[in-house]
């Protein structure tokens, strides 16, 4: 139910529920149908299920989203010190 | 590639896991519905490394787990039939019938055939005009609007030797259904991804707040796993209990409309028997009213289905949470990959499977 | 090679297909074997059409038989015929022997078109020439349309074995280091982007290569080569956990070093299949101790089919019988043996 793949866009044919088009993964390229994404245009890029488009992929989104995890520091630097400090003997104890 | 391998860098991916172990203070049990996140967390190691105190527990998130054991009887016996071509993705060919699988029809003789897309099975129903093509139409709402086109194409085509033997089940009755259990631990959900690409992640709201449970929004890559646990971790830790979405480059709030339109006009709400866990009340999707033609359990009326499931089989409790692949007890015993007797023990990201193949790990690696 | 290059030699032009006849023993038979099969395969003892092939060895043989049923018959990068010569040509040389000679066994599908029959056998022609080995002694046969798939190969092999050499998979032992010859998956998925159902358009190609060259290189080193093995159905995967359980070893990959081509690599992602598990038609795999890894690489880097040999993992005395992999996450995952064929997944 959920191998979706990202891939971008290189051809489209059609229109409304015959649109279609050609999309590349790193070079293997598959027929996908695009009924579903009428925005998406070449060079965009979309997550493919089942030979379907089921959206196109935000790519400014995955870009904060990559920026925001890359920026996660050593931990406690940004927590309550105290709070960090009992958690670490919660653990440290085996609490459940 | 591109927007898939930035999110398995191993070095974010250990700050997640030190961060989240930074901010648990007590234990939390998480359930992931989705049975490719199951399959990330296991290929990848994450519930190993995440800190003792986060309990994950696997879901009934697979169709090869879930799907009635009524329908694949009937799938069986239709792909029995001379002159029927059965198309059905790959995830189903193991799955256990009621004695045997649809591997074992193909060594009787029956035509059954892997297919990518379900629009594979509609061309290959336009190739072989005398042969009645169906086509195995399993999965929860990421792959029904792709089911759906197929439906919709061959009727528009007058493909009249095509037809979709259809089980789709829906992921917020399953969270309901799980949440309602007398016996339920689970304190928070990762709802799965790609339904939420499809249905958007609106519905989860109510439950939410009915519930008091923290529900999140994840990817399946190990940097979007750990983000979305990251943030359900801390909403338990902080008493909340919101919709959050971890997930939005693939996911807005609304969903994706045309696919749920196709999916309203092909399909309708019906009552489903969750193989393992029971009859969840519309919790499935059937073909609708204009589109019954095209239903291979109507075509083909199939009789004398008397199932069984064998008695030993936990495969339910597993799935909604409740009992560990390793006290069920016929584990290991009546019950292995090789001879499995429920879903959970065939399919590669079934809860049983994985705890089989790292329980013998460990006691091997323990053993010097 | 196409279909449509081939030119079919007189008298076989009067048959566009193959009948029950060419299995016969008769006349119909004498022409294939004296038009096509004599004048592919060579002159020497094939020529001379005995009942079978008088051979000199002197010594210890090593002795190999596989068939091929691929479909399709034709793929990127190879056909059936290749296949079928390279892969008897390998499994010989995986026990360190010289490959020398060939049988040819055909079982034909009545209604095979000649020229389908021409092209394979031409392949296979060329791809004994390249390995270096005769095609000493063959037979065909033809089953009724419908009772067969097309065409059926086997090869079975003779190869010369030099004195002191002790190649097989219980000689694995802790410590020593896996290596492995390239990419890996690249066969499965080139026969997977022909496959009616889930057909894709991409530059992959099979592997399908005669390593007999490299090993000799390999073992020309004087390196103590423990195990070697061709990792083909079940790819990676099957064949370490082979070796795992006829050794009682464990080994540990480290999965970050497992060299994978990025477009195979992509072919996998959208159809859900493991690279480990995919077959591989090219590729050895070799078990040697630490000491000998460098000249090992080194030897393997020198023969194109070899050019990214890499280590891979090693073996442990630990988890016995087991094959594991440490994640690039840095947990531990154990790479199973699969029940039955991989298969694609949408889940």
């Amino acid at each position: 139910m959920c191998l979706g793949i990202p891939g971008k866009v290189i051809e489209i044919t059609g229109e409304g529920m015959a649109r279609t088009g050609k999309v590349d993964f790193d070079g293997m390229v598959k027929d996908v149908n695009l009924a579903f994404v009428p925005d998406i245009e070449v060079g965009d890029f979309a997550i493919v299920h089942v030979g379907f488009a089921i959206t196109q992929l935000d790519e400014r989104a995955a870009l904060e989203t990559l920026a925001h995890l890359q920026a996660i520091e050593a931990v406690a630097t940004e927590l309550d010190p105290d709070a960090a400090l009992a958690a670490e003997e919660a653990i440290a104890r085996g609490d459940e | 590639m591109k927007y898939l391998e930035e999110f398995r860098d191993a070095g974010v991916a250990r700050r997640l896991l030190d961060d989240i172990a930074a901010i648990t203070t007590k234990h939390h049990v998480l359930m992931e519905v989705c049975g490719g996140q199951t399959h990330s967390i296991i290929r990848n190691g994450i519930d190993r490394l995440l800190p003792d105190h986060i309990e994950m527990v696997h879901g009934p998130g697979c169709p090869v787990c879930v799907t009635p054991l009524e329908t694949i009887d009937k799938a069986l016996e239709i792909a029995s039939r001379d002159g029927v071509i059965f198309c059905s993705f790959g995830d189903m060919l193991r799955v256990p019938g009621s004695g045997r699988d649809l591997f074992s029809v193909k060594s009787a003789g029956g035509d059954v055939r892997i297919v990518y897309s379900p629009l594979d099975a509609v061309k290959i129903a336009r190739d072989n005009p005398d042969r009645e093509v169906v086509f195995f139409g399993i999965g929860f709402e990421t792959t029904a609007p792709a089911n759906a086109m197929a439906v919709y194409q061959a009727k528009r085509e007058g493909l009249e030797n095509f037809s979709m033997l259809v089980s789709h089940v829906l992921v917020p009755p399953a969270m309901r259904a799980i949440l309602d259990s007398p016996a339920n631990r689970v304190e928070a959900f990762l709802a799965a991804g790609h339904v939420c690409s499809v249905m958007g992640y609106e519905q989860y709201f109510p439950i939410a707040q009915q519930y008091g449970t923290p529900i999140v929004v994840t990817g399946f890559e190990p940097l979007d796993l750990l983000h979305g646990i990251k943030m359900a971790v801390a909403q338990l830790e902080e008493g909340r209990a919101e919709v959050e979405n971890a997930y939005e480059r693939a996911v807005t709030r609304e969903g994706n409309i045309p696919a749920q339109q196709m999916v309203q006009d092909v399909f309708t709400t019906v009552d489903r028997n969750w193989r393992g866990v029971g009859m969840i009340p519309m919790s499935g999707w059937a073909l609708a009213g204009a589109y019954r033609d095209l239903d291979a359990a109507e075509r083909f009326t199939v009789t004398d289905i008397a199932t069984v499931e064998s008695p030993l089989c936990h495969a339910g409790e597993v799935l909604q949470g409740t009992m560990k692949p390793d006290e069920c007890p016929a584990f290991g015993k009546e019950c292995t990959p090789r001879a499995p007797l429920g879903a959970t023990m065939v399919s590669a990201e079934g809860a049983c499977a994985a705890y089989y193949l790292y329980g013998r790990y460990e006691e091997l690696e323990t053993a010097r | 090679m196409t279909l449509d290059s081939w030119s079919c030699p007189m008298p076989l032009r009067d048959h566009p297909t193959i009948v029950m006849g060419h299995g016969g023993g008769g006349q119909l038979s004498a022409e294939l074997i004296e038009h096509l099969f004599v004048p592919a395969f060579g002159r020497g003892e094939l020529a001379d059409l005995a009942d079978a092939a008088v051979l000199d060895t002197g010594g210890r043989v090593s002795f190999s038989t596989d068939t091929f049923v691929v479909r399709p018959r034709f793929f990127p990068g190879g056909d059936i015929g290749e296949l079928a010569v390279n892969g008897t040509v390998n499994d010989v040389a995986m026990r360190g022997a010289v490959p020398r000679f060939l049988s040819v066994g055909l079982v034909l599908e009545e209604g095979l078109p000649m020229a389908e029959l021409g092209v394979i056998v031409e392949s296979m022609a060329a791809a004994a020439a390249h390995a270096g080995v005769t095609i000493v002694t063959g037979d065909t046969k033809v089953v009724d349309r419908g009772h067969g798939d097309g065409v059926f190969v086997n090869t079975t092999g003779i190869g010369i074995l030099p004195d002191g050499v002790d190649i097989r998979p219980q000689r694995a032992r802790p410590g020593d280091v896996v290596i492995v010859s390239g990419t890996v998956g690249d066969h499965g998925m080139a026969i997977m982007s022909v496959r009616e159902g889930l057909e894709f358009e991409s530059t992959i190609r099979s592997d399908t290569a005669a390593l007999n060259h490299m090993i000799g290189t390999v073992l020309g080193t004087g390196a103590d080569v423990h195990v070697l093995r061709d990792p083909t159905r079940g790819g990676l995967a099957a064949s370490l956990n082979e070796i795992a359980k006829a050794a009682d070893v464990g080994i540990l990959l480290d999965e970050r070093s497992i060299p994978v081509d990025r477009t195979v690599a992509a072919a996998c992602e959208l159809l859900g299949m493991d690279p480990m598990y995919v077959a591989n038609e090219g590729k050895v795999v070799a078990f040697v101790p630490a000491g000998d890894a460098d000249r090992v690489l080194e030897a393997m880097r020198l023969h194109p089919e070899g050019e990214r040999a890499t280590v891979i993992g090693e073996v442990t005395a630990t988890h016995r019988g087991m094959v594991a992999a440490r994640t690039p996450l840095g947990a531990t995952r154990v790479v199973d043996m699969q029940v039955g064929e991989q298969l694609p997944r949408i889940c």
